[in-house]
Parts: C-alpha cells; structure tokens; sequence
C-alpha cells in the first residue's frame, strides 16, 4: 500500500468514520462557549478588581482595605496554576453544587481571566495622564465622574490590544477542561486518539483547529483595532 | 477667625503649609485675594508657585493653615470640595483638554453633568466663547487637530464656561510655542477686562507688568514681596527679589 493510500485511509478513519469531525467541532462549540463567557466575566470582574487595586479608601492611616484584597486576589490567581483553580473549583468549592461542568469551567477561567485583565484595565488607567483627571477635578466632577467619563474612555483604546490578546490565551487555556471530563476540542481529539490508536490525525486536526481560529480573529481584531484608530484621528 | 471676613475678599490663606513628605514646600503663606482683583505669581523654579496654586482648589491638601473661600473654610473635614471647585476655573500649561471629547463637548462637559445648566443652553454659551475668540468652526473638532495657542484658549474657555468666580493660571504659555503665546495672553487680557479675579503663575513678565494689580514674589516657600508691579519691578526692596529680577528681565 502507497504511502498516500495509507494517509488516505487513516484520514477516513480517524475524521470522518462515525462522523467524527462532527465531535471535534462540538468540542470547538464548547471551547468557544467558554472561552467566550469566562472572557465576559473577565472583564467585567477585572475592571471592578482594577478600580479596587487603585482605591484611595484608607481605614486609619495606611490600610487600603480594597487594595489589599485585589492583590491577595490577583497574587494567588497568578501563583498557581489554571489546572489546579479548575480542579479545586470542581472537585472542592462548587463539589456539591449542581451547576454543569460548562458553568463551572466558565467560572474558573472567569475568576482567572479577571486577575489578568485587571493588571491590563490597571496599566490603562495608570496610562492616562494625570493632568486628565485634574482637569476633571478641577472642573468640578467627581472622582468616580472623572474616572467615567474622563479617564476610562482613554484606557479603554490604550487595553483593547492587550485584552485581544489576553483573550487569544483564554482561548487556548481552556484546552486543559478535561481534566474535569469537559469534552472541548482537545478533549475531543484525544478521544478520538484513544478510539483509533492513531494519534497523528486527531490531534494535528485539532492543533490546525486552534491555529485557524486564532488566525481569524487576529485578523478580526487587528481590523478593529484600525478603525478605532481611525475613530478620532489618533494614533495611540 | 479673630478679624471678621470682609464682603470683597474672595479666597484667603492663613498660614498655609504643604510638605511632601520630608520636603517643605509652602512655609506659612498668608495671602487674600479681593473680587476682580488680578494677582500675579513669581519666583524660580521649585519655589512652590504651582503648589500654591493647586492648593487654591485643593488638587494638592494643603498639610497645614485654612484656606477660606467666599467665607468658608475649604479645608474643613465636611466640605463639598466638588462644588468648590465648580466656582474656580483652572488652566494648566499643558492644555489637558479632554482628547476623546470634541471641542464643544469638552466645555460642555462639566456644567451639564453637574446640573449647572441645561445641555442647550452649556451649548449655545460655549458656541457663543468660540466665537468670540473667532473659533467657532472648530466646535467639532478633535483637540489633536487644534494647534497649542487654539488648544489653550479652548481650554480657557472650557473652565469659563462654568462661570467660575475665579480662575487661576499655572503658566498658561509656557508650553507653547513662542509665535502662539501672543493669542492665549491676548484671550486672557480679555478676562481681564471682564473683571475676573485672576491668579496667575507666570514667567512673562511683560503681561505680569501689564495686567497684575498686586505681584507676589515667591521663593523657598514664601512670599517673600509682594508689591503693585510698578513698585516691585522698579524698586524691588528684598535683596531675593533683586536677584531673580535682575536674571529674568
Ligand atoms: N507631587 C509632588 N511630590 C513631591 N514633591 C513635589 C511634588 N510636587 C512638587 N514637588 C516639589 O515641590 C517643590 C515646589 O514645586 P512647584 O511645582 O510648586 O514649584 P514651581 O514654583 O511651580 O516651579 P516651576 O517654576 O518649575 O513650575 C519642588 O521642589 C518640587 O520638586
Ligand atoms: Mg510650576
């Protein structure tokens, strides 16, 4: 048997018997699922988390209450791996909850996106100039109508990159729920592996899976990237 | 307050400190500024002139003394310093208009989220200072798109079109190139005109001449003269204050 004929047939059994592409496209579904909603979470947690950090609330003359808790947060989000906050977020803390595993895993990669987001939305409000926000003092708006209104709008160009790109890591991040019996596009693969005894198939399917879709919205994101740009003139 | 608080003094400090840390920027500055008075500050650089001036509106806390604004005391504990504020305009040397907010939107900002007036009305009052100044057409604009000179005096009329009281100057030319200063001193010979009580942190000292009543000579912290400029340009009595004249003028 040629070597091509050989590929031929491997290919056949391994993508398409049993409709098994279909299988790693719903992985791709679930992969997508999370990394999307643990994305939103991110954010919306990991602003809140950069505003704490930033907080000038003092209890007594030196304690920053909030700021203590987001870096605690943060420092132990960073210090220990993904796999193991998924873990314990299953097998321990939502153990007895009757939330599906998708629900838990978008928590965990949630709760985990938020401590680096919120290092992103941080450096974006620190980049901002200060003579911004003593302009919005100066002219009477508030500390949290200047945030708003003054300095966010500016962070908000100065992050988007980088929160494109902490979502590209996301998205391959989640490739580790199997490990609490998700079936995502990894997963996927390496069942099909195990059913065929072929590895070469399955996981450079599932490798080329990945790399497409970075690909794509790469380029979906360097696009908006340059309209943004175009929006007011600028070149931040 | 042992004297009673006369009807036409708009801002007093009474032995106003400010450290940074370890460092002593303001030393004890007693100073009262009267209503349409035009009070002019100078000294070498890092003798606390800006300190002075964003203790005025509490951007810096002062760390000792009062500060008594149309009566009251600004540095008490309970004090609305936001609505402080909106009575005081300031201007800094690098513009700091909003770069997201077109020109109109930048001076209407602030007094219609703050309820000072209706959209319509911060509207038409802005369109009104653009024209004035022969800037109307710029309304729409992005500041990027604005030279320094423009961007300045839109800044000016940013803070004005809250009606302030008072509005102070930290080196408004500074920052500019030179073939632009005459256009931001010209704007603001205008509010003098008007009758605005002015603070003003500068280094030129042809418009201090012209436009001050009352010239402050600041170093090390303190007000070390303070003189109509007449008096204090010609014959300056401290021998600080001979010094520095003598290097700038
Ligand atoms: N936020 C700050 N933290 C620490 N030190 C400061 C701060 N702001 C000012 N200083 C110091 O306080 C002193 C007075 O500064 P200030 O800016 O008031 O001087 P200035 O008279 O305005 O000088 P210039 O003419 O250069 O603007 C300087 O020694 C400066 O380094
Ligand atoms: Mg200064």
């Amino acid at each position: 048997m040629g070597f091509l004929e050989q590929l031929s047939r491997d290919f056949q059994n391994n993508i398409i018997a049993g409709d098994r592409y279909m299988m790693l496209l719903r992985g791709l579904g679930t992969t997508l699922l999370i990394a999307l909603c643990a994305a939103i979470i991110g954010i919306v947690l990991g602003s809140v988390i950069a505003l704490m950090r930033l907080s000038n609330f003092r209890l007594g003359k030196r304690f920053y209450p909030f700021r203590a808790i987001s870096s605690f947060y943060v420092d132990v989000i960073r210090g220990t791996p993904m796999v193991v906050q998924l873990m314990i977020m299953y097998y321990i803390i939502l153990a007895a909850s009757s939330l599906s595993k998708e629900v838990i895993a978008i928590i965990s990669f949630g709760l985990n996106s938020a401590a680096y987001t919120s290092e992103i939305v941080r450096g974006g409000i620190l980049a901002v100039d200060k003579g911004q926000s003593e302009a919005g003092r100066s002219l009477g708006l508030s500390a949290s109508q200047t945030m708003l209104l003054v300095v966010l709008p500016q962070s908000v160009r100065i992050v988007i990159p980088s929160l494109f790109n902490e979502f590209i890591m996301l998205l391959k991040e989640t490739s580790v729920v199997g490990f609490i019996g998700l079936m995502d596009l990894t997963k996927a693969g390496d069942f099909i592996r195990s059913r065929t005894y072929a590895a070469f198939f399955p996981l450079l399917s599932v490798a080329v899976i990945y790399f497409v879709i970075v690909s794509i919205l790469t380029r979906v994101f360097a696009r908006i990237e340059r309209g943004l740009r175009k929006g007011d003139g600028r070149t931040i | 307050m042992a004297e009673p608080f006369e009807e036409s003094t708009l801002i007093e400090t009474i032995d106003l400190q400010k450290h940074f840390g370890s460092l002593h920027v303001l030393r004890g500055i007693n100073q009262q500024v009267k209503r349409g008075e035009k009070v002019v500050v100078i000294g070498p650089s890092g003798s606390g002139k800006s300190t002075f001036l964003r203790c005025l509106n509490l951007l810096e806390e002062p760390t000792g003394g009062t500060i008594l604004f149309e009566g009251a005391d600004i540095t008490a504990k309970h004090t609305d310093i936001n609505r402080v504020r909106r009575k005081m305009g300031m201007v800094f040397q690098q513009f700091n208009l909003f770069p997201h907010m077109t020109v109109l939107q930048n001076m209407v900002l602030a007094p219609v989220r703050l309820k000072v007036m209706p959209r319509p009305e911060a509207e038409e009052k802005a369109m009104g200072l653009l024209t004035r100044i022969g800037l109307k057409e710029k309304a729409d604009q992005y500041p990027r798109a604005l030279s320094g000179g423009q961007q300045q005096r839109i800044a000016i009329l940013r803070a004005l079109n809250m009606n302030p009281d008072i509005m102070l100057f930290d080196e408004p030319t500074s920052a500019l190139d030179p073939e632009m200063v005459g256009e931001v001193l010209d704007l603001m010979r205008q509010l003098v005109n008007d009758g605005m009580t002015m603070v003003v942190v500068t280094h030129e000292m042809g418009f201090a001449r012209e436009v001050g009543d009352r010239i402050l000579f600041m170093d090390e912290g303190l007000i070390v003269e303070e003189a109509p400029p007449a008096q204090l340009f010609a014959a300056p009595r401290k021998e600080r204050t001979q010094r520095f004249l003598e290097k700038v003028l």
